[in-house]
C-alpha cells in the first residue's frame, strides 16, 4: 500500500485569555492537538474516537488544511502541506483532493442551495468547471451517491435526512477527492437510514478508491466501517491500532472505559468502572504528567510525574500507558 | 400488561389519541396508544424519528401545543385522569407528580440564572422549600447528583458547565420534588457515551432510592436494552409491540421491531449484517390512513393488513400489533 497521509509529531496550541505585558512571561494555550502522529494508507479507513473536548476536530482542521499547524509536519501524497498557509492552501491544487463531509448536512449545506448548486459548488470553485461540464460531474455525483436525479432541484429543508445525507457526500466526492475526512456523517440519522449511508460510504470507497479519517462518538459504527482506530485523549493519541483488535481487547485503560460504557444490545454490562468526572484542562497541562492521571482508575504516583510515550505492541498496535500489555 | 399482582402502575396510558391540526390536513400523530409502568420501573419508548414518543410525552404532560389536540383516551396517574385535568390543576402536578428532562440540556436551561437558584426556584414551587433554607437545599440537590463542589457550582450559569454537568442540573430539577414519575425524553443524545452512562446510572440510583417511575424516550435500542425493563416500539404513531426487555430483543414479533435490530450495528458482526428498513412513514393526513401503518414497508404483508387492528397480546406480556407476526422461537 502507499502512503497517502503522513502525520508527523503534529501540535496545535490556542492562545488564551488577555494579551499580556511584555515582562509577565508567555500566555497561557489550549493545547488542543499534542504530538500526534498518523498515517493514512491509500484505500484505507481510519477512524478517529474520544469523547468532546479531546481534539478530533481540531486534528480533523489541521488535516483538511484549514489551520496551520503550531508544530510538526503533515504529509499528503509526499508533498509537506504543513509548511503552506491556511489561506493559500485554499487555493491549492491540493485543495480539491482533500474533501469534508459534515455532520448534519441539513445545516451545513447553504438553505438557499439547491442540491445541484450545493454539489455544484465544490467544482465551480476549485475546478473552475462550468457549463455542461459542471452538469454532468454533478450528475455523476448524485448518481454515485444514490441520489435521484429529480431531487437535485429542490433545497435542504424539502429533502429528508438521507436525502440530505447523500448531498453532502456528493458534493464532497464531487471533485474526485483521495481523502475523504467524514465528521459523524450518522450522527442525525436514524438507524435505518444509517445503515444505508454507511453502505453507501463504504461503496464509494471501493469504487473509487478513497481513503477515509472517520470521527465518530459511535464506536459500534467505527468498529464496522474501519480497518484501523486512534484514540485520542485530550489531545494525545492513547492508542492505536486495527479496529477489531482494538474494541476487542483494549489496551488503555481509557479504552476499556471508553468500551465499556457503550450500551449492548444484550443488556449485559461489563463491570469496568464508569469514568467519572471531566477530562482535566487543555490549558497548559504538566507536560510530564500522563493526561489521563487523575481521573483513570490505574493511575499510580509515577503517572503524575512521568509521560507515558507511545508504545509498540504486537499485531500494530499502540498504546501510551506505562502498565498496557 | 405489567400489574404484577397488586402493585398499581404509576402510570396507565389507555387508547391516547393525539391529532394536530395544520394548514395540509389532520395529522393523525397517534393513534390509541397504551401502556403502564410500575413504581421504580423504567419503560423505554422505542423508534425512529416521526414515530410519536415524544408527543406521547407531551400529550402526557399537557405540554402540546396549540395545533394539537388529544382526541380521545385516558392517561392515569394514579387515580387522576391527566387528559381530564384542568390545566391550572396539571400545572401544578407537573414539576411535582411528574418531572421531565429534555435532549440539550444547556437549551433547557434559564441561560442567565445560575444553576442554583434555578433548582433553588423549584424547590420553592414544588419541593417545600421556605426562602431561607432554598439555597442549602438546592447546594444539596447538586451534591446528590454527584456534582463536585457543589456550593461553588451553583453560582455557575449554565455555559460554564459541560453538557453532563447540566444534564444532572437538570436531573437535579426534575427530581426536586421527588416525583412519581420521570419522563426522560433522549437524555443523554449529544452526550458522550461516558458520561452517558454516569447520567443513565444516576437516573436509575435516584429511581430506586425513590420508587421513582421512569418513562424513557430514545432512538437506541441498544440504550433502552441496557436500561429499561420494558419496551415498547413505536411506528408513524402507533405502537407496534410491546414486552419485557429480553423478550422483545430475542423473540421480536413485529416484522418493524425485528427490522429496528437488524438495523442496529451494535449487534452486527460486519457492515454487511446490518439490514436498513426499507421506506418511510406514511402520510398521516386525512382519512384514508392505512390500518396498519407499517404495512408499505413491510415484506410480510397479507391482504388481511388492510382490516383495522390493534395490539394484542400474543404471550402473557407480550404485545403485538400484526395480523401476520414472525414466529415465536419460544
Amino acid at each position: 500500500m502507499t502512503r497517502l497521509l503522513e502525520l508527523e509529531n503534529v501540535s496545535k496550541r490556542f492562545p488564551v485569555g488577555k494579551a499580556r505585558l511584555p515582562w509577565s512571561g508567555p500566555p497561557s494555550r489550549v493545547h488542543a492537538v499534542d504530538d500526534v502522529s498518523l498515517t493514512v494508507e491509500q484505500g484505507e479507513t481510519v477512524g478517529l474516537v474520544g469523547e468532546s473536548g479531546c481534539g478530533k476536530s481540531t486534528l480533523v482542521r489541521l488535516i483538511t488544511r484549514l489551520l496551520d499547524v503550531t508544530e510538526g509536519k503533515i504529509w499528503f501524497d509526499r508533498r509537506e502541506l504543513s509548511e503552506i498557509p491556511a489561506r493559500v492552501f485554499a487555493r491549492d491544487d491540493a485543495r480539491a483532493h482533500i474533501q469534508m463531509v459534515f455532520q448534519d448536512a441539513g445545516e451545513s449545506i447553504n438553505p438557499r442551495f439547491t442540491a445541484a448548486d450545493a454539489i455544484a459548488d465544490p467544482l465551480r470553485r476549485l475546478l473552475g468547471l462550468r457549463g455542461d461540464a459542471l452538469h454532468a460531474r454533478v450528475r455523476e455525483a448524485a448518481l454515485q451517491c444514490g441520489l435521484p436525479l429529480e431531487l437535485l432541484g429542490r433545497f435542504p429543508h424539502q429533502l429528508s435526512g438521507g436525502q440530505r445525507a447523500r448531498v453532502g457526500i456528493a458534493r464532497a466526492i464531487g471533485t474526485h477527492p483521495r481523502l475523504l475526512v467524514l465528521d459523524e456523517p450518522t450522527a442525525a440519522l436514524d438507524v435505518s437510514v444509517q445503515v444505508t449511508v454507511l453502505k453507501l460510504l463504504d461503496q464509494l470507497k471501493q469504487d473509487l478508491g478513497l481513503s477515509y479519517i472517520f470521527v465518530s462518538h459511535d464506536l459500534n459504527v467505527v468498529r464496522l466501517l474501519c480497518d484501523r482506530v486512534v484514540v485520542m485523549y485530550l489531545g494525545r493519541i492513547v492508542e492505536s491500532g486495527p479496529a477489531q483488535a482494538v474494541f476487542e481487547n483494549p489496551l488503555h485503560p481509557y479504552t476499556r472505559s471508553l468500551v465499556a460504557a457503550v450500551p449492548r444490545l444484550d443488556g449485559l454490562r461489563s463491570d469496568i468502572p464508569r469514568l467519572n468526572g471531566d477530562p482535566r484542562s487543555p490549558i497548559d497541562p504538566d507536560p510530564n504528567a500522563c493526561r489521563f492521571h487523575g481521573r483513570c482508575p490505574v493511575g499510580v504516583d509515577r503517572c503524575g510525574v512521568e509521560m507515558p510515550p507511545l508504545r509498540a505492541f504486537d499485531g500494530e498496535r499502540h498504546a501510551a500507558c506505562h502498565f498496557a500489555g | 400488561m405489567t400489574q404484577s399482582g397488586t402493585i398499581q402502575p404509576v402510570l396507565r396510558v389507555q387508547d391516547l389519541s393525539v391529532a394536530f391540526h395544520t394548514r395540509g390536513g389532520v395529522v393523525h400523530a397517534l393513534d390509541r396508544i397504551g401502556f403502564a409502568v410500575a413504581p421504580g420501573q423504567t419503560m423505554a419508548l422505542v423508534g425512529e424519528s416521526g414515530s410519536g414518543k415524544s408527543v406521547t410525552a407531551y400529550a402526557i404532560m399537557g405540554l402540546l401545543e396549540a395545533a394539537g389536540k388529544i382526541t380521545g383516551g385516558h392517561a392515569f396517574l394514579g387515580e387522576t385522569d391527566l387528559v381530564a385535568t384542568p390545566p391550572a390543576e396539571l400545572a401544578r402536578i407537573r414539576g411535582r407528580r411528574i418531572a421531565m428532562i429534555f435532549q440539550n440540556p444547556r437549551a433547557a436551561l434559564n441561560p442567565i440564572r445560575a444553576v442554583g437558584r434555578q433548582i433553588a426556584d423549584v424547590l420553592l414551587r414544588h419541593g417545600g422549600a421556605t426562602r431561607f433554607n432554598a439555597h442549602d437545599r438546592a447546594i444539596e440537590a447538586l451534591r446528590a447528583v454527584g456534582i463536585p463542589d457543589p456550593a461553588r457550582r451553583a453560582k455557575a450559569y449554565p455555559f460554564e458547565l459541560s453538557g453532563g454537568m447540566c444534564q444532572r442540573v437538570m436531573i437535579a430539577i426534575a427530581v426536586a420534588a421527588r416525583p412519581q414519575l420521570l419522563i426522560a425524553d433522549e437524555p443523554t443524545t449529544g452526550l458522550d457515551v461516558t458520561t452517558q452512562a454516569v447520567v443513565m446510572d444516576l437516573i436509575r440510583a435516584m429511581a430506586e432510592e425513590t420508587g421513582m417511575a421512569t418513562i424513557l424516550i430514545t432512538h437506541d435500542l441498544a440504550l433502552a436494552a441496557e436500561r429499561a425493563e420494558r419496551i415498547a416500539v413505536m411506528h408513524a404513531g402507533h405502537m407496534v409491540e410491546e414486552a419485557d426487555t429480553a423478550t422483545l430483543l430475542a423473540h421480536p414479533r413485529h416484522p418493524y421491531t425485528a427490522g429496528l435490530i437488524a438495523a442496529t450495528p451494535t449487534a452486527a458482526g460486519s457492515l454487511d449484517a446490518l439490514r436498513s428498513v426499507p421506506g418511510g412513514l406514511p402520510d398521516l393526513r386525512g382519512k384514508d390512513i392505512p390500518a396498519c401503518r407499517y404495512a408499505g414497508r413491510c415484506e410480510r404483508r397479507l391482504d388481511a393488513c388492510a382490516q383495522p387492528l390493534s395490539l394484542r397480546d400474543h404471550a402473557p406480556n407480550h404485545a403485538v400489533a400484526c395480523w401476520n407476526p414472525l414466529e415465536s422461537a419460544a
